[in-house]
């Protein structure tokens, strides 16, 4: 299992577009990928999942993902943080 | 009188419809056969998606991305898990299983205090609505399709409802709930109706043929008010009306001053959806159309076909108009996750636009290839952002001459004579212009970057917000040179930074000489009626005066007052 938290960076937080961008990559691997936040935890593969976390800038989010392409998946899902979503 | 929230400007006098839903009652009673309610399920999934699709065909451009929205809501895993679990494990048919999971996560939406995550919970109530009428084999009533003009009166408007809206019949709508930034409230902007929102119980006052009175802009809705009042409100209706109607002949006319000096008024767009409501807005050309799109929000670059198709698509929309097309303008504030960028301490000052085509050259020559091909279908001219160097320009326009020799080799068809220009957003471009200017054929002046750059500002940074400034002695003095030294060269000189739109500003641009205004759709046929009412001659007087002034401050106070 691959653990690693990260703060959500861009300004409006994980609202539709970032959480679409989030499922559309997150849908390329086949590991299991959660998003934790506090006690809430999320499918990354469900946008409604995503925007259900009510993940705003600033806040703390670790993302668990366990399955054979783990290390890739976290890869991107890092990655895609770090770009703040092209905003 | 009823007092709710003025949603959508303009006065609408008419009948009232209402538009009402059945309440439906779930009836939730433990299930044997399993397997017949998951297939219940599924086969509403799939009748919802193909509803949705047709909406999403017959929509405006600005509903299509909502109505994507309830796409991906019907394909989530959550809502699909959620479902069949509920099913399964406690025997649920499909529509109390249904019910349960979608309030579920309506009350998680509606729980949140960012007002535009409480929004979304509209969207799951929508698509849950349909997936429900569509597992008890009934069908949703709609707005499609009205026989006389009438004015909507309903309890709230879901965004499947406008997205079906007969605009030709609706004369305006008022809701019970929603406020300014509802998703009702901003489509009926869009669609340019006039709407009050958030009334309370309106639909408990009104019944259907009631004539109904209202002020989009104030909020006030009146019930079958006396006469007077209802030729009162009729009368500033049609005054309102002939206003936007005026506006609307000069869609085909020309951009000339009353001294016969002609501009080209262009429009920015992003895509061939927006190519549409350029055409609509009477848009003399695509003054920049930004390519950016075409790369976000996927996982890899576009194929040469792909952006083929994409340039073709808004060339066929605009004819003989030319359109100024940008070749990738990435880094900075926009990134693209699958280049993997690195992260740099100054992304403005940094790797981006003509600086990574430059190195990457696989990728510049993609889009040079796709662009030389769409040139046959139209007027096309090709844009380098971001050029601060003569020596830019020239290795530029080498790759494009390979571009060109590799297609001619394959024998494939392409416009060998398009038309090459830069943007100047550097203020070293600005200040080399005379030089840039025997290298290309047309400048369009980038105002957001070239007021970033000259003055040093982050127009990111809230801090600083105010010293970003379009007024600036600097920047304008710094446009006036670059308009100068085009001209001197023999070439046109446009401009699609926001200023551009600047009514303020519109005025000195004229007097300075701009060939071309390019800007956002709604600012077009307002800006043409004031440029039809200036003179050229007059304007490049107060063009001179504005140079001479020394502060920002001095100048917007000047020009604002010029254009009351």
């Amino acid at each position: 299992m691959q653990k690693q938290e990260i703060i959500v960076k861009n300004e409006t937080g994980l609202h539709a577009r970032p959480a679409a961008m989030i499922v559309k990559i997150a849908s390329r691997f086949q590991s299991n990928i959660i998003f934790a936040k506090e006690d809430h935890e999320a499918n990354a593969k469900s946008m409604m999942g995503i925007m259900a976390l009510g993940a705003a800038k600033g806040e703390r989010i670790e993302i668990r993902i366990e399955g054979a392409d783990e290390k890739e998946a976290m890869d991107a899902m890092i990655s895609l943080f770090e770009s703040n979503f092209g905003e | 009188m009823y007092k709710g929230i003025g949603a959508s400007p303009g006065i609408a006098v008419g009948k009232v419809l209402l538009f009402k839903k059945e309440d439906i009652v779930i009836e939730s009673g433990a299930v044997d056969d399993v397997e017949k309610e998951q297939n219940r399920f599924h086969g509403a999934l799939k009748k919802t998606r193909e509803q949705i699709e047709e909406i999403k065909r017959r929509t405006l451009a600005e509903q299509q991305a909502i109505l994507d929205a309830h796409l991906m809501i019907l394909e989530d895993p959550e809502l699909i898990g959620g479902v069949e679990g509920a099913i399964r494990a406690e025997k649920l048919n499909a529509e109390a299983a249904l019910e349960k999971v979608m309030n579920m996560f309506i009350a998680i939406f509606e729980s949140m205090e960012n007002g535009y995550m409480k929004e979304r919970a509209a969207d799951i109530r929508d698509v849950g609505e349909r997936l429900l009428m569509n597992l008890l084999g009934k069908e949703l009533p709609n707005l499609a399709k009205l026989k006389e003009p009438v004015i909507i009166v309903a309890h709230d408007l879901t965004p499947s409802d406008t997205a079906q809206l007969d605009r030709e019949n609706v004369l305006g709508f008022v809701t019970d709930i929603g406020g300014r930034t509802s998703h009702s409230a901003i489509m009926a902007r869009t669609m340019e109706i006039p709407a009050v929102v958030g009334l309370k119980d309106i639909t408990q006052h009104v019944k259907n043929g009631d004539i109904l009175v209202f002020d989009g802009e104030e909020g006030i809705v009146l019930v079958n008010p006396e006469d007077a009042l209802v030729r009162e409100y009729a009368r500033k209706r049609e005054e309102q009306l002939q206003a936007k109607k005026e506006l609307r002949k000069l869609i085909n006319s020309s951009t000339i001053s009353t001294d016969g000096r002609k501009v080209e008024l262009g429009c920015n767009i992003g895509n061939p959806k927006d190519a549409k409501k350029a055409d609509e807005n009477g848009a003399e050309g695509i003054g920049l159309y930004r390519t950016e799109f075409l790369y976000m929000d996927r996982t890899s670059l576009p194929t040469e076909e792909e952006q083929l198709e994409a340039y073709k698509a808004v060339l066929e929309i605009m004819g003989k108009r030319p359109v100024i097309i940008r070749t990738l303008d990435i880094g900075g504030d926009k990134e693209l996750p699958y280049m993997n960028l690195p992260k740099e301490m100054n992304p403005f000052l940094g790797y981006r636009a003509i600086r990574i085509c430059l190195d990457r050259k696989e990728i510049f020559k993609t889009q040079l290839r796709a662009l030389l091909r769409a040139g046959i279908y139209g007027n096309l001219k090709i844009m380098y952002p971001m050029i601060s160097s003569v020596e830019e320009v020239r290795a530029a326009n080498k790759i494009l001459e390979e571009a060109k020799q590799e297609l001619q080799h394959e024998g494939k068809d392409y416009a060998s004579n398009i038309a090459v220009g830069i943007m100047v957003e550097i203020p070293a471009a600005a200040v080399i212009s005379d030089m840039l200017a025997r290298e290309v054929d047309f400048f369009s002046i980038g105002t957001n970057d070239l007021i970033q750059y000259t003055t040093a500002v982050d127009r990111m940074n809230e801090k600083i917000a105010h010293l970003y400034n379009p007024f600036h002695p600097a920047l304008l003095r710094l446009i006036k040179l670059v308009i100068d030294n085009g001209h001197k060269a023999g070439i046109w000189v446009g401009m699609c930074g926001e200023a551009a739109g600047d009514k303020r500003l519109i005025p000195v641009f004229l007097g300075m000489g701009l060939d071309e205004l390019s800007m956002g759709a709604g600012s077009i046929l307002p800006a043409r009626k004031q440029i039809q009412s200036l003179s050229y001659e007059e304007m490049k007087v107060v063009a001179d005066q504005v140079l001479q002034m020394d502060t920002a401050e001095e100048i917007e106070k000047f020009v604002t007052k010029l254009c009351k």
